[in-house]
């Protein structure tokens, strides 16, 4: 007889900020189009130029924020200083720095008029207390989660790499632009 | 998408199988090329930075490859894995990822014989070097733990077959000393024993066994099970210190929590090169869609031929911890309640010659030196593999003369049982 071992990684679970559910993660990544990304690096092998430049390249606009480099471009984009300097409204603000730190960004991001719809912490930044506040306010709040690994995860592009996407489906990943080896989170479910 | 939690038959069947992007194949395409064209120069740029997902070379990765590491990460419950070309391959490359020169691992005694041979010679040319412990016994694990301990190793279920080996008790000495713990999972497979469930940090695997399970691919897996938290841990450079060969990246911290994977990819299998070749990954592929219905008809032939050759006239013992009177079957029923695998050796009254005859004279049990195919499989560890040791060192390595090795595959047991008793009958 066979018996059914369930999967110890929950592939679909209610909303909290150990577990989101894939509709969450792709209902954020599908409808915002700017992203303020607090902790920009001028330094490659840095993830947060890493995420920088794979969100651009995946057509968001990309706003970096570093008080140190403030006015010059990273990536062709202009670098403000804070977030508050950005002269137009801005959908979510990404905060690439260490979890203290991301609660007086989290105050910034809440004084933004208009204000934005997101605020997503990187992986390993996590600030409850913070994320309280942004919810609090009706935005949405991702914690401990890096978006290029989620768009890879959910698009069906990191499966490339050998990890586990938790994602099963009988429908075709969608091939996104040019070339073969860029996918679309625009696929059926 | 499915909404559900999906279970063990269904992660074997879809895990990293969606149609093809590109032509809608619904089985997985046997990529069989070399390389893969960039979209642009700045494409290839990121790709070799690691800054985009996708594929370069197939020595580094390849899309069938990526299949067969993403369906068995699936079934281990781990977060990412790598195919490589054996077995062996995967244990290279997992304690290069660990370990510097002059650093050492704690591995059980117990364990395949290739096993034992990498660790005690291969492995003393780059400076590794391997302590014995009693697999039996978890708290000489603990005993064996230095400063330069960088890993601790243990089989699952250990070959040749008959020992069950208490994950929990040595997971927690791991733990204690913050040591990645390294189960070999061939033998069980993830039907029988999912180790990170018992506080394994990495799984490997010899795919040419049950996971391919037909006899025809060689293909070894690392799968990672994330749990271990290299990033700024001094201890393993590969993963915390920033890489040269990446400008700077580090590669425990940019990959999080399936980064021990990548730096498995893009510093073992990019530089040492035994990449598996996309034709083995789709046979190893094709063959995992069944593990679950064959682990459980092998474990189950397996129990009914241990209870056969225990009531045998001519068998002096039986080692399969399915039999309830054998010394790990308390272990069996808590670590595979589902079996106890298909592996086993037992012991003939009429000793090395006996053994020999019996080899000779069985004919369905095919005489060859390999476990895990759907076929049934015999070995005379005395007169074969442990040919060249003296009587007393093969009694040690738990191949005395009177001593016979079988894989039990997932034929007719009544067929099983009568060529058994024909040929024991002639021995």
């Amino acid at each position: 007889m066979l018996i059914e071992l369930p999967c110890p990684i929950p592939y679909v679970s209610l909303m909290n900020h150990d577990n989101y559910p894939n509709d969450y993660i792709r209902g954020i990544l599908q409808s915002v189009k700017t992203i303020a990304l607090v902790g920009a690096s001028q330094n490659q092998a840095r993830p947060s130029w890493i995420v920088m430049k794979y969100l651009l390249d995946r057509g968001y606009d990309v706003i970096p924020i570093n008080p140190g480099l403030a006015g010059g471009e990273l990536l062709g984009k202009k670098v403000y200083g804070r977030l508050s300097d950005i002269p137009h409204p801005v959908d979510m603000v990404e905060i690439f720095r260490n979890s203290e730190a991301a609660g007086p960004i989290t105050d910034e991001a809440l004084a933004l008029d208009p204000l934005p719809k997101v605020i997503w912490m990187q992986l390993s930044v996590r600030n409850d207390a913070a994320a309280e506040k942004a919810e609090a306010k009706g935005l949405q709040v991702v914690m401990d989660r890096c978006p290029k690994i989620e768009f890879g995860r959910l698009s069906g592009e990191i499966s490339w790499q050998g990890v586990n996407s938790r994602m099963l489906s009988a429908k075709k990943p969608v091939l996104a632009g040019k070339g073969f080896q860029k996918l679309s989170l625009n696929r059926p479910k | 998408m499915t909404d559900r939690l999906p279970g063990f038959n269904t992660l074997a069947v879809h895990a990293g199988a969606a149609p093809d992007a590109a032509t809608g194949a619904r089985a997985t395409p046997i990529y069989q090329t070399t390389s893969f064209v960039f979209d642009d120069v700045d494409h290839a740029a990121s790709l070799f930075g690691l800054q985009a997902f996708g594929n370069i070379y197939s020595r580094i990765g390849n899309p069938t490859c990526a299949v067969l590491e993403e369906r068995v990460a699936a079934l281990e419950g781990g977060t990412a894995a790598l195919a490589v070309a054996s077995g062996h391959a995967a244990q290279f490359l997992v304690f290069h990822t660990l370990l510097q020169p002059g650093d050492e691992f704690v591995a059980a005694r117990k364990l395949y014989g290739g096993s034992i041979n990498q660790f005690n010679h291969a492995y003393k040319n780059f400076g590794w070097n391997v302590v014995w412990a009693d697999s039996d016994d978890p708290s000489s694990f603990e005993a064996a733990i230095t400063p330069k301990t960088k890993a601790i190793f243990v089989e699952s279920i250990a070959n040749p077959g008959g020992v069950i080996v208490d994950l929990q008790a040595i997971a927690a000495i791991a733990k204690k000393h913050r040591i990645p713990f390294i189960v070999d999972n061939t033998m069980a497979t993830p039907y029988l024993i999912r180790p990170f469930e018992h506080g394994a940090d990495i799984i490997v695997h010899s795919a040419t066994k049950f996971l391919g399970g037909h006899g025809n691919s060689i293909g070894g897996l690392i799968v990672d099970g994330g749990s271990f938290n290299f990033a700024g841990d001094d201890r393993y450079p590969m993963l915390s210190k920033p890489r040269p060969e990446y400008g700077g990246m580090v590669l425990g911290e940019t990959f999080g929590n399936f980064g021990f994977a990548i730096a498995c990819r893009v510093l073992g299998l990019r530089d040492l090169g035994p990449a598996l070749s996309p034709f083995n990954a789709f046979m190893i592929l094709t063959g995992i869609e069944t593990l679950p219905l064959r682990m459980q008809r092998h474990s189950d032939n397996a129990l009914a031929l241990a209870e056969h050759l225990a009531n045998h006239s001519k068998v002096s013992w039986v080692s399969y911890p399915g039999l309830r009177t054998d010394r790990y079957h308390n272990l069996a029923k808590q670590y595979c309640p589902k079996g106890a695998g298909a592996v086993f050796t037992f012991g003939l009254k009429g000793g090395y010659e006996a053994g020999v005859k019996l080899v000779s004279n069985l004919k369905l049990f095919s005489h060859l030196a390999n476990i895990g195919d759907t076929r049934s499989l015999v070995i005379h560890p005395a007169s074969t593999t442990h040919r060249q040791l003296t009587d007393e060192q093969k009694t040690q390595a738990g191949a005395g003369p009177e001593v016979v090795r079988l894989s039990i595959g997932i034929e007719d047991k009544e067929d099983l049982i009568d060529d058994l008793n024909q040929a024991l009958d002639a021995a």
